[in-house]
């Protein structure tokens, strides 16, 4: 079983991020960069299942920019076999992306997609879904577990608003990860030299031949509203006090 | 123009949160349908038709869309949605599921989480965890969208004796193929959903405990408020999942928020930063959570959280 993990290369968690003064976007530019968290877990469960003997060969495919070589690298160092980018300096839409997906899907003959539930630039949360679409593979979104039951069959927890749900899928499948469903493992010095030598291969968008053309246009990047500053209060009374006030307690 | 409602619910019930879409829907120019997919009983169909405003109501009923599968529901609502200038759905986790699926069998770039209609293909929706505001000018001949619920106030509900829109069976039954619900587990609770209470009472990590944070029990009860919890409570098994309020959780705007042992990482801001009040009770002065209270009080919740049941339940006494 040869397994995909799609990785996207996104501002880190952690930074708080400033809006270009003309509204262009986000400033990406001296801003620290990882791998999108939820890909992470979705690649550290493709590693455990090439560890339990299940897959075959982990490829960690992004496409963006080439500095997505280095969220690669990272992906390498955690466990993947080989990685592939697809190169573009464009932003490409969820269903673009879903699109080159397909693509290499077809061409390396996989039989597991592993994608994180959601960018957390973006926050779409669309291109594991589209992907299953346009495969018209089976599809289990925001898994919390996954188990296989036999070799093509696996049972998959996933996280709903109103709580837990669970399938089984036949495989060719796709799965999307939340965040409870592992912890994923630290890059040790070993490995990260390691991974300096395993495949990396880098496509130009271009040679695809996959139509990317853009179907929305972005108008502006804006700030939300500043909350009022608040007050501190000094008791439980006075809080309950303010609160009437306020209109929002009876 | 015309626009279909993609409808939520369980196969029971219509979720409150169709109100919100409802007036998403009514801030573009056309007919209203709803869509109802599932295998859904015979009051959900009559709730679906009183829904107010709407011209009409699909119904695909079936035992194969019991679980709401993509891989069957798509093909069905992609049949239906070449027919309709919008296709609409709360941005619940059903539609997150659903509808890019829908998306990619149409060949369509959709939108999700949208907080603002600005004119009939720009649509405003938040990104980078409700940090930044994207404004998107869609060039697609049908806009999907799903519509973030604390973007929109609800509809008002018609009075029950309104007439019912027209209903139309739509008797195709796809099967899903290669997957197999199993089971669902409902987290049920006495107490209103986080989307629908108007109070939300959330523990962090800092309550330390199961135990503790079973003390937002009583004082939820006590204001018929929602518990909410954050990643770290959630991780700590104080709360369940759905529980989770943020931008992997649920995102919430209640007109008031009480957020104890919550220390205000912005992935837990984007789930509740627009909530009307916001409290916060924790022991560090320097929490970032109190940036964005209105209310902050410091000091350990042990202390605080029976004054503040003690503080409710007197006034309510002087004042009879
Ligand atoms: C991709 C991603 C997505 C995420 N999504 C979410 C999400 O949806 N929701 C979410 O919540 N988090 C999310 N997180 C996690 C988030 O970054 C924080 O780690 C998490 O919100 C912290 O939870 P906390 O505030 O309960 O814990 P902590 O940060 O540990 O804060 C505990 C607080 O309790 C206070 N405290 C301690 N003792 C007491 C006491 N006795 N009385 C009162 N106060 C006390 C402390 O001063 C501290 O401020 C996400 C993270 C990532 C990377
Ligand atoms: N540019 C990209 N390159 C590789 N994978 C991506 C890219 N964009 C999105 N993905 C994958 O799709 C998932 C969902 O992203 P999104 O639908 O954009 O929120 C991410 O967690 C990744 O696994």
């Amino acid at each position: 079983m040869k397994v995909l993990v799609a990785i996207k290369r996104v501002v880190d968690y952690s930074v708080h991020v400033r809006i270009r003064a003309d509204g262009s976007g986000v400033e990406t530019d001296n801003v620290k960069m990882s791998m999108n968290p939820f890909d992470e877990i979705a690649l550290e469960e493709a590693i455990r299942l090439k560890e339990q003997g299940r897959a075959t060969e982990v490829i960690a495919v992004s496409i963006g920019n080439t500095a997505c070589q280095e969220t690669l690298r990272s992906a390498l160092a955690m466990g993947a076999d080989r990685a592939i980018l697809v190169e573009t300096a464009h932003y490409l839409e969820p269903l673009a992306i879903a699109k080159i997906l397909t693509a290499l899907v077809i061409q390396e003959n996989i039989s597991l997609c592993l994608l994180g539930k959601q960018a957390i630039d973006s926050d779409d949360n669309m291109v594991g879904q589209m992907l299953a679409g346009l495969l018209d593979w089976p599809q289990a979104m925001f898994a919390s577990k996954i188990e296989f039951t036999t070799e093509n069959r696996v049972r998959v927890t996933r996280e709903v608003d109103k709580g837990l749900t669970t399938l089984d899928l036949t495989l060719p499948a796709v799965i999307s990860a939340d965040l409870r469903l592992n912890q994923p493992r630290y890059l040790s010095l070993p490995n990260i030299m390691k991974a300096r030598s395993k495949p990396l291969a880098v496509v130009p968008l271009t040679t695809l031949s996959i139509d990317t053309t853009p179907r929305t246009t972005l108008i502006k990047v804006s700030a939300p509203d500043k909350r009022r500053t608040g007050m501190r209060v000094a008791t439980a009374a006075e809080l309950v006090n303010k609160l009437r006030a306020a209109g929002v307690l009876p | 123009m015309t626009i279909l409602i993609i409808a939520e619910h369980d196969n029971q019930q219509l979720d409150s949160v169709n109100y919100r879409t409802l007036t998403a829907a009514r801030e573009l120019t056309g007919d209203i349908d709803v869509l109802l997919v599932g295998d859904v009983s015979e009051m959900l169909v009559t709730a679906a038709r009183q829904l107010p405003h709407i011209h009409r109501v699909y119904c695909a009923s079936a035992a194969v869309y019991a679980a709401q599968l993509p891989e069957n529901t798509a093909p069905l609502i992609a049949t239906l949605a070449k027919s309709y200038d919008y296709v609409l759905m709360a941005a619940t986790t059903t539609a997150k599921n659903i509808l890019p699926r829908v998306a990619a069998l149409l060949d369509i770039s959709m939108l999700a989480d949208v907080v603002q209609i600005v004119s009939a293909d720009t649509f405003v929706r938040p990104i980078y965890a409700g940090n930044a505001l994207a404004t998107i000018k869609s060039h697609e001949k049908i806009k999907l969208l799903t519509i973030r619920a604390t973007g929109f106030a609800a509809a008002a509900a018609a009075s029950s004796s309104v007439t019912l829109a027209p209903l139309e069976t739509m008797d195709t039954q796809l099967t899903a193929q290669r997957v197999q619900f199993i089971s669902t587990e409902n987290h049920v609770s006495a107490r209103p959903s986080l989307s629908a209470a108007r109070i939300v009472i959330s523990g962090g990590r800092g309550l330390k405990s199961a135990e503790n944070f079973k003390l937002l029990e009583g004082l939820a009860d006590q204001l018929g408020a929602a518990i909410g919890a954050s990643r770290a409570a959630v991780d700590a098994n104080f709360a369940p999942n759905d529980w989770q309020v943020g931008q992997t959780g649920k995102i919430v705007a209640p007109d008031l928020y009480i957020a104890i042992g919550i220390s205000g990482a912005i992935q837990h801001l984007a789930g509740m930063k627009d909530s009307k009040v916001i409290v916060a009770i924790n022991t560090d002065p320097d929490a970032p959570i109190f940036s964005i209270a209105d209310f902050g009080l410091v000091g350990d919740f042990l202390k605080i959280l029976p004054e503040f049941r003690v503080a409710l339940g007197e006034t309510e006494q002087t004042q009879g």
